[in-house]
């Protein structure tokens, strides 16, 4: 055995680089996986470490107005730990050199510093002293948006007065992991901040001495969320309460939970996919290796080798193959995932990263790659074993060409017709090679292919659906006149009312917390706008709903949904179903607005309104809407469309560039073992031409050339796989805040064609420059 | 030092050649001299390993010397790159050799195009074919052909571009004596109809008597030179 181990690691140093092309791909599947594994762990894990170290709450609640003696009966609830009520407000917000309204969240910190629940990761600076009244701590990201340091001085509207404040601190809290504005989905940190104050201040601008608008509560361990929000809703009900809710349905939690569950699908789909083919390349591969080592398996026969041996030996082979693999993979799996972590971390703002993949991450991405290329090996392992040793000495029979479509051969010179009748005496070889390459093109099409769909998301979300230019939105329900009085304001083209109320959705045992949105039966700006069949006019009565939230509450046109509105005067509604539309962001329902505001009763008549605007009055329309109280958010259609770019596409781009140096390495492995073997098996025929006269340039033609023309019959077949491996991916990736529509354009197919082309190239050049260390004498010596 | 005026076709003076380096160095060729008239067919005899391969192999563009001069005609083959010594094969030289090499993909008609597709002045494929008396089996593969039609069609192949050398290492080697004699009769008519200067290398000194000069090689030099008092044609021969 000792000399077998010996033949086989001079074997493998033989043809090291084709061992090493074949780890590459064995790599790219190891790589994908460790990167998604241990990108999902390092995230789970520091938001578990987060929320633990910082106290995050796991149950939540608004009110109008609560007595804070209430805290203490909360706090006597089975099952709770500790309990926090805050004052949390919004304020218009005045930075130097932005003149764009910007809108602060005020969160009231506890009188003693930063204990209990939701404490602040302090990044910089300190917190507010007690009884200072304008000091404030900025979220790092709202800071970082407006360059705003320590000592850097704002101004507020703070319940219509304006009030100064100063920077004290930069920090952030495991409830704004991710931060949007209300009825936002995408951060915009320019337009929308987190600013945490001293409770005495808050609690005066906003007549809540005594009181206090949100609690969050913290469980003890093992205590059920459920009963604590029935208890919780019960205590609040008089006092004006929204409806608690557990930490699953906390918004940044929500969102975070939303994208480890994508990485997740994500970190199952596509190293399947790349094992597998690395798995049917080792087969390929090492299936060709073989029939070069026919003879020395014949003589090892001969020997009296038994075939147990032989078989073991080939496949320590392939072990070997795996391991570089599996070790290049790994070391490239962890740059990846720390990098794609850190990426995250950037989108998601953690105060600390813990990337430390542990070894189970490691291991299994070992074993799967390992198994794959043995179940690889063993077929072709197995043919190679069973040869009766005199036949395995003797070459391979010698190949019976036959004469094929003399009419269309007739003009053909002689190389060109060595290679059609090498492609067509091995068709299954050449399929399998086209195939390689054709994997390569269609991982780059599935790839590539996000980028298109979410520019038909962006498209279809953000200008066929919307035609606002602003969102004012309001804190409480306002009166008509407020329309009126916004559409008087400089510049202001047209307004659209919207109405919209925290619900929770029943139908049958299922439920959902949704916001309702009133909005005129036939709309301007805002508009419920199906993605197939564009704008759809409201029905005067009943429930317009998403397809996304129709499927989560299982819910069919004309079934009775049970609507509890959790605010004002909480009335429970039972509205029908009456039509259902397609949209690709988040699950939204809609319902005519004078209906919605006649069921609610309350007087109110509108929460936000859309504006369409001169960009030329643009400025003066700002000063005056900074100028206008209880508003709540000002939205920028064209900033939100930005921070999508900025955040979710930029996002998904820096993992299509992952892919694609996979799908390199991928295509760069295929065509150099596939010129690699042609190069060894046709060895002799191309020293033969050499002899006859044939220079490099026209013996290259023939080992080439078929490279050539596989990778020719690879693109189209490697389009059409990437379409299928795009559409499989795609229905893997609905979440219930995307479903991103499936596109794929001419762009992407050409892109991907020509990073293969460019990929093949660079193999084929690798191999061509073995052609000039030919040994013509050598080989003559030998009958092949 | 070399003149032009001969009428020898193939000069070599000195040649060496030296496989390797240091205590592994083997010395193939000790400095070999010779010259071949054109239109000449020799013989070149010697026990194996003695350096006849390389001889030829060195004459024929194939391999280069370590030292020593070779000219084919007024053109310095030891001076040549390795594109001008692909160019000097394709217009000038042919090969024969043991093991035919032939591509297994083409008929014995497109083996022999292989050639004259690339050749300046080549004959009809199938006259090459009809001088080796191969005029039928011409859409037949190599694998469907005997041994003795394989080597014929390698001749064919060698002397379809009318080239002024002909090398022939051990083309009978791999083959019976009847078929063996078959294959040296159709180097023997080639000779006569396109006087081509030939060389064939045998270990067979019976082959030998078919020539007017036989050149004896041991140990990396030629040691003897021989003339035939009469030249025997091919179908004569008998081992
Ligand atoms: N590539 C090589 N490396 C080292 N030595 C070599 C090489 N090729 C040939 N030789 C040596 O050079 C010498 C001459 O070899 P060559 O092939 O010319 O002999 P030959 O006369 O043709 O023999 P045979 O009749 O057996 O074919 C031999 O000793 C051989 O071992
Ligand atoms: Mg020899």
């Amino acid at each position: 055995m000792q000399a077998l181990n010996r033949k086989m690691l001079r074997d493998v140093w033989h043809i090291r680089a084709q061992v090493l092309a074949l780890a590459l791909v064995i790599a790219s599947g190891v790589a994908v996986l460790v990167m998604s594994l241990s990108t999902i762990d390092a995230l789970g894990e520091t938001a578990r470490a987060y929320y633990e170290r910082y106290r995050f709450a796991h149950v939540f609640a608004r009110v109008e107005r609560a007595p804070e003696l209430l805290r203490e009966r909360v706090e006597r609830l089975p099952g709770v730990q500790a309990v926090a009520t805050r004052v949390i407000e919004t304020a218009s917000l005045e930075i130097e050199g932005f003149d764009e309204p910007v809108i602060g969240q005020l969160v009231s910190l506890p009188a003693r510093r930063n204990t209990g629940l939701n404490r602040l990761a302090l990044r910089l600076g300190r917190l507010p002293e007690p009884g200072a009244v304008d000091e404030v701590v900025l979220s790092e990201p709202f800071a970082d948006a407006h360059g705003l340091g320590l000592r850097d001085r704002l101004r507020a509207i703070i319940n219509g007065r304006w009030r100064e404040l100063i920077v004290v601190g930069i920090a952030l809290s495991p409830e704004y992991v991710y931060t949007i504005g209300p009825g936002t989905l995408i951060p915009d940190n320019q337009r929308f901040g987190i600013a945490w104050m001293g409770s005495a201040p808050l609690e005066a601008a906003f007549d809540l001495e005594g009181a206090f608008n949100d609690i969050s509560v913290g469980l003890m361990h093992g205590a059920s969320p459920e009963t604590v929000i029935e208890a919780l809703d019960d205590m609040l009900e008089p006092y004006g309460g929204h409806g608690a809710y557990a930490r699953a349905d906390q918004q940044s939690h929500w969102f975070l939970m939303n994208e480890i569950n994508q990485l997740r699908t994500m970190s199952l789909i596509l190293p399947v996919t790349f094992l597998a083919v690395a798995a049917f390349l080792t087969n390929v591969l090492l299936g060709r290796m073989l029939t070069v080592e026919r003879a020395e398996i014949g003589l090892m026969k001969a020997f009296g080798y038994q075939d147990s041996a032989i078989g073991w030996h080939y496949l320590k082979f392939a072990m070997v193959i795996a391991a570089v693999g599996i070790l290049l993979g790994w070391l490239a799996g962890y740059a990846f995932g720390k990098s794609s972590t850190e990426v995250y971390a950037n989108f998601f703002r953690f105060p600390f990263l813990l990337y430390q993949p542990g070894p189970r991450v490691f291991l299994i991405a070992a074993l799967a790659s390992l198994a794959a290329a043995l179940l690889g090996a063993v077929a072709s392992v197995r043919k190679a074993v069973r040869l009766p040793p005199a036949e395995a000495m003797r070459p391979p029979a010698p190949p019976l060409f036959r004469r094929t479509g003399v009419a269309i051969t007739r003009w053909l010179d002689q190389p060109t017709r060595i290679l059609l009748r090498q492609v067509s005496r091995w068709p299954g070889r050449s399929f399998v090679t086209s195939l390689g390459i054709g994997m390569a093109v269609a991982v780059l099409v599935s790839s590539l292919h996000w980028l298109d769909a979410v520019d038909q998301l962006a498209d279809v979300y953000f200008e066929q659906a919307q035609r606002q230019d602003l969102t004012v939105s309001f804190g409480s329900a306002q009166d008509l006149a407020v329309e009126g009085s916004l559409a008087r304001l400089p510049g202001v083209i047209s307004t659209e009312p919207m109405r919209s109320v925290a619900t929770r959705m029943r139908h049958g045992a299922l439920e959902e917390r949704q916001m309702l949105m009133g909005v005129p039966a036939r709309q301007a700006l805002l508009r419920v706008h199906d993605a197939q069949m564009g704008p759809l006019e409201l029905p005067p009565g009943g429930l317009v709903m998403s397809t996304q939230l129709a499927d989560m509450l299982q819910a069919r046109i004309g079934d009775i949904v049970q609507v509890e509105v959790l605010e004002g005067r909480r009335p429970t509604l039972r509205l029908p179903v009456v039509s259902l539309f397609e949209t690709y962001i988040g699950a939204p329902a809609y319902m005519e607005i004078g209906a919605l505001n006649q069921a609610l009763g309350d007087g109110g008549a509108l929460t936000s309104v859309h504006l369409r605007i001169d960009p030329l009055a643009q400025d003066e329309l700002y000063a005056a809407l900074r100028e206008t109280p209880l508003i709540s958010a000002v939205m920028s259609r064209s900033a939100a469309l930005r921070g999508f770019h900025d955040t979710l596409a930029d996002t998904i781009l820096i993992f299509i560039s992952f892919f694609v140096v996979f799908a390199c390495a991928l295509a760069v492995g295929v065509t150099y073992n596939a010129a690699r073997i042609a190069l060894a098996e046709r060895g002799w025929e191309l020293a033969t031409l050499e002899v006859l006269g044939y220079s490099h340039a026209e013996i290259s033609y023939l080992l080439l050339g078929e490279i050539a023309l596989l990778t020719l019959l690879a693109l189209p077949l490697g389009c059409a796989a990437g379409y299928l491996l795009a559409l499989v991916w795609h229905g893997a990736f609905v979440t219930e805040l995307f479903r991103v529509p499936f596109a794929i354009l001419a762009r992407t197919y050409g892109l991907s064609i020509m990073i293969t082309l460019a990929a093949t190239l660079l193999a084929a050049l690798l191999v061509r420059r073995r052609l000039d260390h030919l040994d013509l004498v050598a080989v003559l010596k030998t009958r092949e | 030092m070399t003149t032009t005026s001969d009428n020898s076709t193939l000069r070599a003076q000195g040649l060496t050649k030296v496989y390797g380096t240091g205590d592994a160095a083997v010395h193939a060729l000790r400095g070999v001299d010779l010259a071949l008239s054109s239109g000449e067919l020799v013989v070149l005899l010697g026990p194996s390993g003695c350096g006849k391969s390389t001889l030829l192999n060195i004459l024929g563009g194939l391999d280069t010397a370590t030292a020593g001069e070779a000219w084919f005609r007024d053109h310095e083959l030891t001076a040549m790159e390795h594109a001008q010594l692909t160019r000097y094969r394709r217009d000038h030289v042919g090969f024969v050799f043991q093991f035919y090499n032939l591509m297994p993909s083409l008929t014995a008609l497109e083996n022999v195009a292989l050639v004259t597709e690339i050749a300046k002045a080549p004959m009809a494929t199938e006259e090459a074919l009809r001088l080796v008396g191969l005029g039928e089996r011409l859409h037949h593969f190599p694998a469907q052909l005997s041994g003795g039609e394989q080597q014929r069609v390698a001749i064919a192949r060698a002397i379809a571009k009318r080239p002024e050398l002909l090398l022939c290492d051990e083309p009978t080697g791999a083959l019976d004596s009847k078929t063996g004699l078959l294959v040296l009769e159709a180097i023997e008519r080639i000779h006569a109809e396109l006087g081509t200067t030939t060389v064939l290398i045998t270990h067979n000194a019976i082959i030998a008597e078919m020539t007017d000069r036989v050149l004896v090689m041991g140990d990396g030099v030629i040691t003897e030179e021989r003339r035939n008092a009469r030249r025997r044609p091919a179908r004569e021969l008998y081992w």
